[in-house]
Order: C-alpha cells, then structure tokens, then sequence
C-alpha cells in the first residue's frame, strides 16, 4: 500500500511522517513519532490505553483514528502533561493516592482524566467513575484512581483561584 | 493497616510512594512493544479457526506474494529443524508449537508470517491458504472422560485421561463420612477465566553478530524463560540473554513460555533479523494460559452441632489440548490440599482427574497460588451449605471449627504445616468493623418486606511462598529465589533479584527491605530485575512468591553486609568486632552510643580504609524457604438483590487481611484493591465460554468482561498481623489473597440473599441473567409446592 506524507502536531511538535492511510493514529504515534507512552491493549477499542487528547479537549482512542486524519489536529499525549520538569496535578494526584500500579493503563487514564478536567473542572465522585468507565485497569480497583483525578481536580480548582499564577498546562 | 513506624527512622511498614511510578506516568515505561531494533521484523500468527481439524496442506505462496512479507514458516518446517514441540513446565506433556497434521483448539497456532510491518504480517497471515477437514470436537471435560473421541495421538496412551491425583486418606474419610450425624454434598463449577492484563503478550527476538540470542519478553519468570529456551533450542544458556522490561501486569498469564515466542526466535535465526511478536487481545484471551475450569464435587461430614469430621472432594479439570498448567512438578494439581482453609477436619481426601479437551491449554494463571482459588472457594462456599442445612450463622460455624491460634505449627490433614495464623482475631476483627449485628437486624427487617439482601463470609488461608527445595520444583529446577546487593562508597546501592514486578512494586519494597536492614535511605536503593544477564537466578514473581522468597533472599543478603559492615565498623572505632552491636540503625561499641559509626560512614571505608578486611560491601543469598507461608483473611460482601431483574449491588466489601508484616501498607493496599476487583469480575462477570461446537464465545474485551469503573465495588480494607515465623522479616506475601478469598465471599452473599426463596447454589459468574433464573425457577418450585 502506497504511503503518504503526513504532519502530524503533537504536544506542540510537528513530525512530518510517511504513513499508510490505513495506518492507526495509535501506532503511528508510536512508531513512527517514537511516542511510546500510549499504549494499545485491545482489538476492540474497549481498553482505553492508547486514549490522546484532540485539540486541547477532546479525549479520542487513537486505535479509532487514522493517522492521516489527524492532520490539522493539535495531539497532546502523556508525554506532553509534565511542563518544565513538573508533574501535571493529574500525575502528581495518581502518584500520590497509589493510583497505578503496572503502569500500562495509566497514560490513558491520564488523558481521559485531563480531557475530563477541562470540561468538568469540579467533579464528583460519581461524575469521574462516568467518565473513566470507557479506560480499563486490571491492578487498581479504580478506587485510587478516582481518588487520583479529584484530588486533580481540587488542586487544579485552587491554582485557577490564584489570578497570578498560570496553570502549568496551559 | 495497623503498623505506623516513624519514617524518619524506619523504612519498613511505612507507605513510601513507589519510585518506579514518574516514569510510568510520564510515559516512558519502556515495555516490550516499545522495544524496536534497527532492521526488525514483524511477525503475525495463522490460528485455526477449528477447534479440531485435520490439516491436509498450507499453501504459503500467496503470503509470500504481499509486498514486504519476507517468509512463512509451519509446523512441519519447526518438526524439520528439531523445534516441532516445547516442555511445558511442570513435565507431564509437551505442546506443539505449530500444529502438524491436526489442530486442535480453535485459536491454535498453525503458521508464522514474517514481514517488513505490522500490516505487512497481518496481510500475509490472512493470505496463508490452510486445507482443514473438520473433526468432531471435544468440548467437555465429562465427554472427554468417555474417551469416544480421543484428541491426542502423539501420545502412547490412547485416551483423553492426563493423570489421576490424589492426597489425603480415602477409606478412613469413607468411613468418617458414613458415621457422619450430617453431610453435605454439592457440585461446584469454578468457570473458566482468563487474567487478561491489560499488556498482551509479545516478544522482540534478536541474534547478534557473535550469534547470541537477546530475548525481550513480556515474562513473569526470566530465568525460566532462559533454562527453557536452552533446552528446547540446544543453544547454550550464556548465549541467551533473556530480558523482561516493565511488564503491563501478569496474573499469572505471564508465566508460560508460548508458540509465537519461539517461533519469534526461530524468524530471527532464520532472517537474520529481529523479530517482534506483540499479541492481538484475541490471541491473548484465545491461546495464552487460561485459569480454573476445576468442576468439584464437594462433601463435608459433621456432628449436629456443627463440628466437622470428613472432608472430601472430587475434581474433574479440563486442561484443553495441552497439559500446559504450570505448576510445580510434583503437585499436578498444584496447593489443592489446601482444601481443608482454616477448619480443623480430624480426616480428609481430595482426588483429582485431568482431561484433554479441544480448547486451549492452561489452568493455573490469575493470580492464584497454583489452584488454591479453586480450594479456598469450594470450602468456602461448602462451609456456607453446610450452615445453611444446620440451621447455624455461617459465623458461628466457622468460629467453632477454626484452627485456633494455640494450634499453630498446625498440620492439616492433606499434610501442609500451616505456620502460623490467628483466624479469631481477624475473624472478630471485621465481625466488629462491619457491624455485623446491624446488619443481621437490617436484613431480617429486609426479609420481612420481601427484599433480598445478603451478608457473605469467607474466612480463607492460603499457602505461598514455592517453596521448599525438597518438594518444589519447575522442570526440574528448585524453587528457591535469590538476591545480591551492592552498596557504593558514598552509601548508596544496588539491589538485583531473581524476581520480576509486574505492578506490585518491588523497586520501592525491594528498597524498603535494603534500607531497613542497612539504615540507608530507600530512595537511594536502585533494584533492578528481569535481566538475566545481571539479576541472579530465580524462579521469579507469580503465586505470591515474591516477598516470602526472594524478600527473605534481600532480608539475608543484607544481613550478611551487616556482618562485614560490623568488622570494618570495628576497624573504624578500633574495637574488636564483638564488642561492636548494631542498635538503632548503627553501629556502636557496646553500652557507648557516643562511640558509633553510621552505614554510610562503612560503606566508604569498605573502599578508602578497611583495615584488614576484605575491600567493597556486597553480597548474595540464594533462599530456600524451610516452610511455605499460610496467609489468611476474612471478607465480608453485604450484597442487596432486585428479585425481578437479577441485579446485584455489591453494597458493602470489607477485607481484613494477615499477610504477617507488612512492608508498604499502601503497596498492600493497592494489591488487595486489585485483587478483590479481579475476584468480582470472576465472581459476577467473566466465563470464557465455548459453544457446543467448540468456538470461543468470548475472543474480545467486547465479550469477555473486565469491570470498569463504574461496576467495581468500594473497598474498605483492614488487618492483622501475625508473622510468619520463619521468614526473616515475619512477610507472608499478599498479591493473590484478594482474588482467592473474595469469589467465596460474594457467592456466600448472593446465596444467603437467595436463601428466603430456597435457592442453594448457583455457579459463578454470577450474571444478572443466573441469578434472575435461579428466583425465577425458586418461585415456580414454591408455586408448585403451594398447589
């Protein structure tokens, strides 16, 4: 199959790749980029480990998307959450409350969680088990990683609350 | 948990965040699919889509015809080279690696496609044009004990029977169950299930210019991995450089060695090139090690007052086409004698029967120490009945027969010696925690209305820690673990062992061990594993091996750099090394704290100034537990039913746990939150079922089910201690505790809110649909009753 050229822009970096069209945007992160943190752990489109964020918002399973449709788009990964040596609150909450373990879910449940974030900056409980329930874990047990995403989301609410400073992923 | 040591001081028992976790949250967990070499090959696997099938040719020219498809290699041309068939691990069988003449489970692996991409390989598998001619399958393990069909002809028997087990005493049990005042007898299904972690299995093979093999595999025993690929390749073991990066969970599927990974390394011979092999979901939950399929038949004898007196259990396992469980070779059906839990049967027997079937091989994975998931669940549940037809509280039933903490060394009567425990405590512990009275009153007003609610116990003990070198081994090699620990001048380390974290979090715990034995701080304790060119020989990490074996190989290594710190400490305070104790983290000339030197103040002399000592601090210890450890718990699922859709809320879940000391109470946490999780899927959700034809009902995440976020309960988690007493650190082990003791514990609660209508037992999983067809059936028997 012919292979074409495709710009992709991720975490604000554009790689210029050569790509079937039939080509994952999963893989083509992966290898193509060399954007191993996100992870493909299905067929299916069930696991949500290989989950990016489109455009600063939108959480997308990148096993569902041809790279070459995600030309145009802004891409951000996991490897784009931490700015300036800092872990981004979500990272810091999931280190924090225990909230990974083998580790291979985690990127994906970090995207979701920031997607999440932006759109619904003081969830509840209940709202982040929604939202979480398209990202499987088999370590966790989830309660910690809920934990993980409000304890997020309070310390993303309180630097929001400080006019002065500037959200660290912005 | 209970343990709240001072952290400035201790680093044993404190909830120390993991270090390996910036990494994994940054993305730069390296696992093996993120492992590409210059030149690599991809390789995708030809599965049968029969589950017994006569193949009379394959056809490889059209795969060959795919641009970048560079070979296809079948069974005949791996029967060819020598490498037609692999060991599987506990000795009793062989297993093909690509199927000769017939397949025989559907999913079996029949070719292997090489290629420049990924699409490239899974173009030219799809291409492969394979002849079968259909058999009749064989798809029970009932069916298959007729023998009408036998599905192995490679070997010398001609039946589908594998082997015949049993432990115990048969005839005075017989004889126990005749005098019996009641007995109790229920069949009992553990389905079968698959661990499924979330990182399918995959390898990236490679052959370097001097011809040695490195072997990046997803593998929960590396060294193993390295011993059989020698054995089954004749490539002598210092050319194979077997490594496991980080692995995206195990359960125990990580644990066998598979087809496509030596057809990885056959391509890579071959080609002349590496070669990655990363599993589809489907090939991992179609052909990779499966667990349980144990069909028991239970009997508990006993007086009217509810003390035991005979156990005995009949078993019926289905292992598929291959007897590729893992278990140590002496135990067939692995700890099953571990039958008996934590109940003082005066005389018991357990017999098993293995069985081929047309489906694919396994039986010990999902974090389960060898069967004791199927033992701890059927006399649970057994338990719960046999209360049910005394009339009793399932409590009270379980309080009057425990082994009681006096009894400890205790020896059952299938013959493990049970080291320690103290099953009232933890029992009284979470009676008291979950307020049992409350909701005993709760329930009975409940019942009352109509409404189904139920409050489930399992009070289970398991046996870890494989084990003794006298009964344990795998092909052959003792189950011992290892360690070596080497500390640098400026008093920092490195600790190596033989075992390999799949998320349990040993380069945190590892460390913790070092620092508490040494007084160095953790976070400069590096430990490294899953390299065998580097780590010592061990068995490696699955049926909570890992902290009863190779924590005790880290405890002792570490001590024995204590005792050649102390001779360089003499040296320092220019004492003799018995006037020199090490109290509170240093070393001090006896009864004179002024006069005292830190471990860090050694470590530099170990290489500046040693006196007459040898130079440098380090050591290994190779551990041979003298005994397995018996960790135990009590859970407790409080469980509301809707009696018109089948519905179970998991309303409440308490787990109080012994595991003896605990190293991270948040590690431990974390692995009893998991595990319960797994034991809730199992319980109400996954069955990896097959039609009667033989086809695999449940090949995808579509299928086969794994909670999310929105079904997995609320934990709430407690504990006791109670250390082993021949582990160096009193460690018990914990991984698996959750998975083996909760199953029991949510049947018990669904049963007992079932119990009103009459219903006895229903088999897991525990679907809305069983559990509406179990009312609905209960209520037409009372209909007809009524009439």
């Amino acid at each position: 199959m012919t292979k074409q050229r495709v710009e992709l822009n991720v975490n604000g970096e554009i790689h210029e790749i050569q790509v079937e069209p039939r080509k994952l945007l999963a893989y083509a992160l992966r290898d193509e980029c060399g954007l191993t943190g996100t992870h493909v752990g299905c067929d299916s489109s069930s696991c949500g480990c290989c989950v990016v964020v489109l455009d600063g918002e939108t959480p997308v399973k990148s096993c569902t998307m041809f790279a070459v449709q995600a030309e145009g788009h802004d891409i951000t990964t996991v490897e784009g959450l931490a700015q300036g040596g800092q872990l981004h609150p979500l990272q810091q909450g999931f280190w924090d409350q225990h909230g990974l373990q083998c580790g291979y879910c985690t990127p994906g449940m970090l995207m979701t969680s920031y997607a999440m974030l932006k759109e619904y900056p003081e969830p509840t409980e209940e709202d982040v088990r929604k939202f979480l329930s398209g990202n499987l874990c088999r370590c966790t047990g989830y309660n910690n990683i809920v934990k993980a995403v409000l304890q997020a989301a309070k310390a993303l609410g309180a630097e929001k609350s400080e006019p002065e400073t500037t959200a660290a992923d912005d | 948990m209970s343990i709240t040591p001072d952290p400035q001081k201790h680093a044993l028992g404190v909830s120390m965040k993991r270090k390996e976790d910036p990494r994994f949250l940054q993305g730069k967990g390296r696992y093996v699919d993120d492992i590409n070499l210059p030149g690599q090959l991809y390789m995708a696997i030809v599965h049968s889509p029969y589950p017994h099938a006569k193949i009379n040719s394959i056809d490889k020219e059209p795969a060959l015809a795919v641009p970048g498809v560079k070979a296809v290699i079948t069974g005949e041309d791996l029967v060819a080279a020598g490498l037609g068939w692999l060991p599987t691990f506990h000795g009793f069988d062989k297993q093909m690696v690509l199927a000769v003449g017939k397949a025989l489970f559907q999913y079996q692996e029949v070719a292997a496609v090489f290629a420049t991409s990924r699409e490239a390989a899974m173009d030219g598998a799809e291409l492969v044009e394979i002849d079968y001619e259909p058999l009749d399958p064989v798809v029970s393990p009932h069916e298959a004990a007729k023998d009408e069909v036998v599905i192995r002809s490679d070997r010398e028997k001609s039946t589908n029977h594998i082997y015949h087990w049993d432990v115990g005493h048969k005839d005075e049990t017989q004889r126990a169950l005749e005098a019996a005042e009641k007995v109790v007898k229920q069949r009992i299904v553990f389905q079968r299930c698959h661990p499924a972690p979330l990182e399918p299995c995959g390898c990236v093979a490679e052959f370097d210019t001097m011809g040695r093999l490195h072997f990046y595999v997803t593998s929960q025993a590396p060294h193993v991995y390295r011993t059989a690929l020698a054995l089954v390749t004749g490539i002598p073991e210092d050319k194979i450089h077997v490594v496991s990066p980080d692995i995206g969970g195990g359960f125990g599927n990580k644990v066998p060695v598979y087809p496509g990974y030596v057809c990885a390394v056959v391509g890579s011979l071959l080609l002349k090139k590496p070669v990655k092999w990363i599993e589809t979901r489907t090939e991992n939950l179609t052909t990779t090690g499966f667990a349980r399929d144990y069909h028991m038949d239970v009997e508990i004898g006993a007086k009217a007052d509810g003390t035991v007196t005979a156990l005995r259990v009949k078993t019926v396992a289905d292992h598929g086409a291959f007897d590729a469980a893992a278990d140590p070779t002496k135990y067939p059906a692995g700890m099953f004698g571990i039958v008996t839990g934590s109940y003082q049967f005066p005389v018991a027997y357990a017999e098993l029967d293995a069985y081929f079937t047309n489906k694919a091989p396994g039986g010990v994975a999902y974090r389960c120490s060898f069967r004791v998931t199927e033992a701890s669940y059927a006399i649970e549940r057994a338990m719960d009945i046999l209360a049910d037809e005394l009339d009793m509280d399932p409590v009270e039933l379980r309080k009057k027969n425990f082994v009681r903490k006096d009894q400890f060394p205790y020896q059952s009567a299938l013959g493990f010696t049970y080291d320690s425990g103290d099953y009232h405590s933890t029992l009284d512990k979470a009676l008291e925690r979950i307020g049992y009275d409350d909701l005993l009153r709760e329930q009975a007003e409940k019942r009352a209305r109509g409404e189904l609610m139920g409050i489930g116990f399992s009070t289970f003990t398991e046996v870890v820690g494989a084990g003794p070198s006298k009964h344990f081994d795998i092909l052959g090699i003792k189950m011992f673990d290892s360690a070596e620990i080497r500390i640098h001048p400026t008093g920092s380390g490195v600790v190596r062992a033989g075992t390999k974290s799949q998320g349990q979090g040993h380069e945190t715990t590892w460390a913790q061990i070092v620092a508490e034995e040494l007084g160095l701080d953790p976070q400069n304790i590096m430990v490294e594993e899953g390299d065998t060119d580097t780590a010592p020989y061990g068995l490696g990490t699955y049926a909570s091996r890992s902290t009863p074996v190779a924590g005790a190989a880290i405890s002792l290594a570490a001590r024995r750099i204590r005792e050649k710190a102390r001779k360089i400490a003499a040296h320092l305070l220019e004492a003799s090394p018995e006037d020199v104790e090490w109290t509170d983290y240093k070393f001090q000339i006896k009864g004179v704290p002024t006069r005292s030197v830190t471990m860090k103040d050694v470590a530099f002399a170990a290489y500046t100034n040693p006196g007459d000592n040898e130079p440098g601090l380090e050591a290994s210890y190779y551990y041979d537990p003298p005994n397995m450890t018996f960790p135990h718990g009590t859970y407790v699922a409080v469980v509301d039913v809707d009696r018109h859709t089948g519905e179970t809320k998991v309303r409440r879940f308490l787990a109080v746990d012994d595991c003896g000391t605990v190293i991270n109470p948040m590690v431990v946490e974390g692995q009893i939150h998991g595990g319960l999780t797994e034991g809730y899927a199992i319980a109400f959700m996954q069955e990896i079922t097959y039609d009667e034809s033989g086809n695999n009902l449940n090949p995808n995440f579509i299928d086969y089910l794994v909670p999310t976020s929105l079904e997995a309960p609320k934990w709430e988690t407690d504990n006791t201690v109670t250390p082993s007493p021949h582990h160096p650190i009193g460690a018990k082990g914990v991984g698996e505790s959750p998975n083996v003791g909760s199953p029991a514990a949510f049947v018990n609660a669904v049963m007992d809110a079932l119990s009103p209508l009459g219903v006895r037992h229903v088999d897991m999983p525990l679907t809305r649909e069983k559990v509406w067809r179990a009312i609905q059936e209960a209520e037409a028997r009372r209909a007809i009753s009524a009439d």
